[in-house]
């Protein structure tokens, strides 16, 4: 890629679209005494509100250092963080922390206290009314999936690893604060139960709409999780911040490439659903249709096969020219032609569609909706075509954003 | 071939054993003898315990579990706020450690005496210088059950807005207790025994029947007066020792209970 294209790069802290961010960080920097080189060094970086805004990078560029900055468990030693329109740079950082949430890798929960009086800390700081307190406490325990009756005065010790880290983010809402922070709060958590986590917190966050600042070295949890992605280099610099998906269509870089690793363009068809694309025709037939009447169809169609479909309408053989005019009767069809093997439903995505195309050894698949009923097909042509609509995109939108064209790779 | 315990004698015929007995025969009868001399002993000990000055063992008891129990809540409270210091500001922590250290090294006998032109005789001296032994094992185990506590969790209540104060008063020490707790056991069995030597300083408690005893020996009683002090140390001892843990248990959290 050209140098002075990314050096160039004015964007990234500040993406066109976000107008009012929940937090800005405006050159902020942190050294740690005793050393010479910044651990984050002059970062200005604007987060966008009701959004996961992850921060992802190797390990020892500083993504947690900036997390912590936020709350200002470290102080920065430079710059300014603006919350909500305020500059909250030297304010009591006690105020500040109970209106951000934190969750972190290794939870924290205070084993001396029962779960309940975990989940109630914040209120409690806040001086709320106990049968308030008391009621936030459940409302929480249950929108993380604990039963409060069973859990709300066990200890912390009696929790496995998800759980506890469930009880941590009940604990970080508490008391509803506008914004999240979260250090890897999947980390240390088993790969089955990281995955029902991570959909669980998405479904929440569907429903709460929390401005979330989210760290992980994972580049995979990060697409998952993010609607924006942050990559860092070392010192807190800013690689890349955009959408998982233009991240994915267009790596800015070749450090960001070399993040990404193998496998983005298909990581990318993660983001595109069957339902979206625009899908092939092919003639049908159903057991009433005479056989006349299929092979008129087939030749006015430019398609050389063609599909047969049950009374309920689900597909069931690919018939050719050939094999119509096998036919005796429509009753013989069923055994002719090639059986369906591989259907796809209209909300699995391209990456899932790809995959049983693969697996089907087939190049087209039949688009069936829930109730098995035919829709149309999908073919490894469309796929591909919308992989060079993605990244003509992205890269036009790159393109206007510098005024300068990148480098196609 | 008597064993002089106070002024009951036990006095053995010699006729008894004008004949030669075989040597197993002669180990019986000086195990009887042993034996009698004991019940005979623990016998006149008892008497002098509850019959003869029963109200003497209360008072000194009474002194000397006040004198413990005065030190040690001094000292833990002192020790305590000292660990604490020696946990925050890592440059206090070897010079207060090593100067608690010292005043264990110092004899008991001279540390009691030491106060005496300070603060006069009395109880305060010896207070003064059992607080100064009881101060180590508190400010060590202070300092170890704060190291203890998971950097998480402290990081995690910053996080979640507490105030430094609050971190250290509301997690932190509740998490050490455990281990503080042990400490103040320790100290708790370690002033018990010293405190005998207050008597010295005209401090009172349990010591007086040691020295008392001494000062008599071979006189009538003294043995008596002697093992009063001591069993009574002891078993003051073990009695605050009990106490201590039950207290222990309920004012440690189930969620960090081992047992």
């Amino acid at each position: 890629m050209n140098d002075t294209a990314n050096g160039n790069f004015e964007l990234p802290g500040k993406p066109a679209d976000i107008t009012d961010p929940v937090i800005s960080l405006e050159g902020l920097s942190m050294r740690y005494p005793g050393t010479t080189v910044p651990a984050v060094d002059d970062l200005t970086l604007n987060f966008a509100r009701g959004e996961i805004t992850v921060l992802v990078g190797p390990s020892g560029c500083g993504k947690s250092t900036t997390l912590r900055l936020i709350n200002r468990i470290i102080e920065p030693t430079g710059g300014r963080i603006i919350f909500d329109g305020e500059d909250v740079t030297s304010v009591n950082p006690d105020q500040l922390r109970r209106n951000i949430g934190y969750v972190i890798q290794k939870v924290g929960l205070f084993p001396h206290r029962t779960i309940g009086e975990n989940v109630a800390t914040v209120p409690r700081l806040l001086g709320w009314k106990k049968p308030d307190i008391n009621a936030r406490v459940d409302e929480l325990l249950d929108l993380v999936g604990l039963d409060p009756t069973i859990y709300r005065d066990r200890y912390p010790k009696e929790l496995s690893g998800g759980q506890a880290q469930r009880v941590g983010v009940a604990r970080a809402l508490g008391a509803d604060p506008p914004v999240m922070l979260m250090d890897e709060p999947f980390g240390a958590i088993d790969p089955i139960t990281r995955d029902r986590l991570q959909n669980e917190f998405l479904r929440l966050q569907s429903e709460l709409h929390k401005s979330i600042i989210f760290v992980t070295h994972d580049i995979d949890e990060a697409i998952k999780m993010g609607d924006r992605i942050v990559i860092l280099k070392e010192r807190s610099q800013i690689a890349q911040y955009d959408t998982p998906q233009r991240i994915l269509a267009h790596p800015i870089d070749d450090f960001v490439d070399d993040f990404l690793g193998s496998g983005s363009t298909l990581k990318g068809l993660n983001f595109e659903r069957v339902r979206d694309v625009t899908l092939a025709h092919y003639p049908t037939m159903g057991p009433d249709t005479s056989i006349e009447d299929a092979l008129i169809a087939i030749d006015a169609s430019p398609e050389k096969w063609l599909v047969l479909v049950d009374q309920n309408d689900r597909p069931v053989r690919w018939l050719q020219r050939r094999d119509l005019l096998r036919a005796n009767t429509p009753a013989d069809l069923p055994s002719l032609g090639r059986p369906v093997r591989a259907t796809v439903e209209p909300q699995a995505t391209l990456r899932d569609a790809l995959e049983e195309m693969i697996q089907s050894s087939h190049g087209t698949l039949l688009v069936v909706d829930g109730r098995g009923r035919y829709q149309g097909c999908l073919d490894i042509e469309t796929i591909t075509g919308v992989i060079h609509r993605m990244q003509a995109e992205a890269r036009e939108f790159y393109q206007n954003l510098t005024g300068e064209v990148p480098v196609v790779k | 071939m008597s064993l002089r315990f106070g002024a009951s004698n036990v006095v053995v015929p010699r006729r008894r054993y004008a004949r030669p007995k075989t040597k197993r025969a002669r180990n019986g009868d000086n195990m009887n003898l042993l034996f009698a001399s004991l019940a005979e002993g623990v016998g006149s000990w008892w008497r002098y315990v509850t019959v003869l000055h029963f109200d003497d063992v209360r008072q000194h008891t009474l002194e000397h579990a006040s004198l413990v129990l005065q030190s040690v809540i001094i000292a833990t409270v002192l020790a305590v706020a000292l660990g604490v210091l020696a946990h925050r500001v890592k440059v206090l922590r070897a010079p207060l450690l090593g100067i608690a250290s010292i005043f264990l090294t110092i004899p008991s006998l001279a540390l009691f005496t030491l106060f005496i032109p300070l603060v006069g005789l009395g109880t305060a001296p010896a207070r003064i210088a059992l607080v100064m032994y009881a101060l180590l094992p508190i400010m060590r185990n202070t300092v170890a059950g704060l190291e203890g506590v998971d950097g998480a969790i402290a990081e995690s209540a910053r996080g979640v807005g507490m105030s430094k104060a609050a971190v250290l008063t509301r997690i932190e020490l509740p998490l050490a207790w455990p281990v503080i707790s042990t400490g103040v056991r320790v100290s708790i069995l370690l002033t018990s025994g010293i405190a005998a030597i207050a008597t010295l300083v005209g401090g009172g408690g349990l010591g007086e029947f040691i020295k008392k005893g001494l000062s008599a020996y071979p006189l009538g009683y003294s043995v008596e007066q002697v093992w009063t002090g001591t069993v009574l140390v002891m078993v003051l001892a073990l009695v605050f020792d009990a106490i201590f843990g039950i207290i222990r248990h309920f004012t440690t959290s189930p969620g960090i209970r081992k047992r």
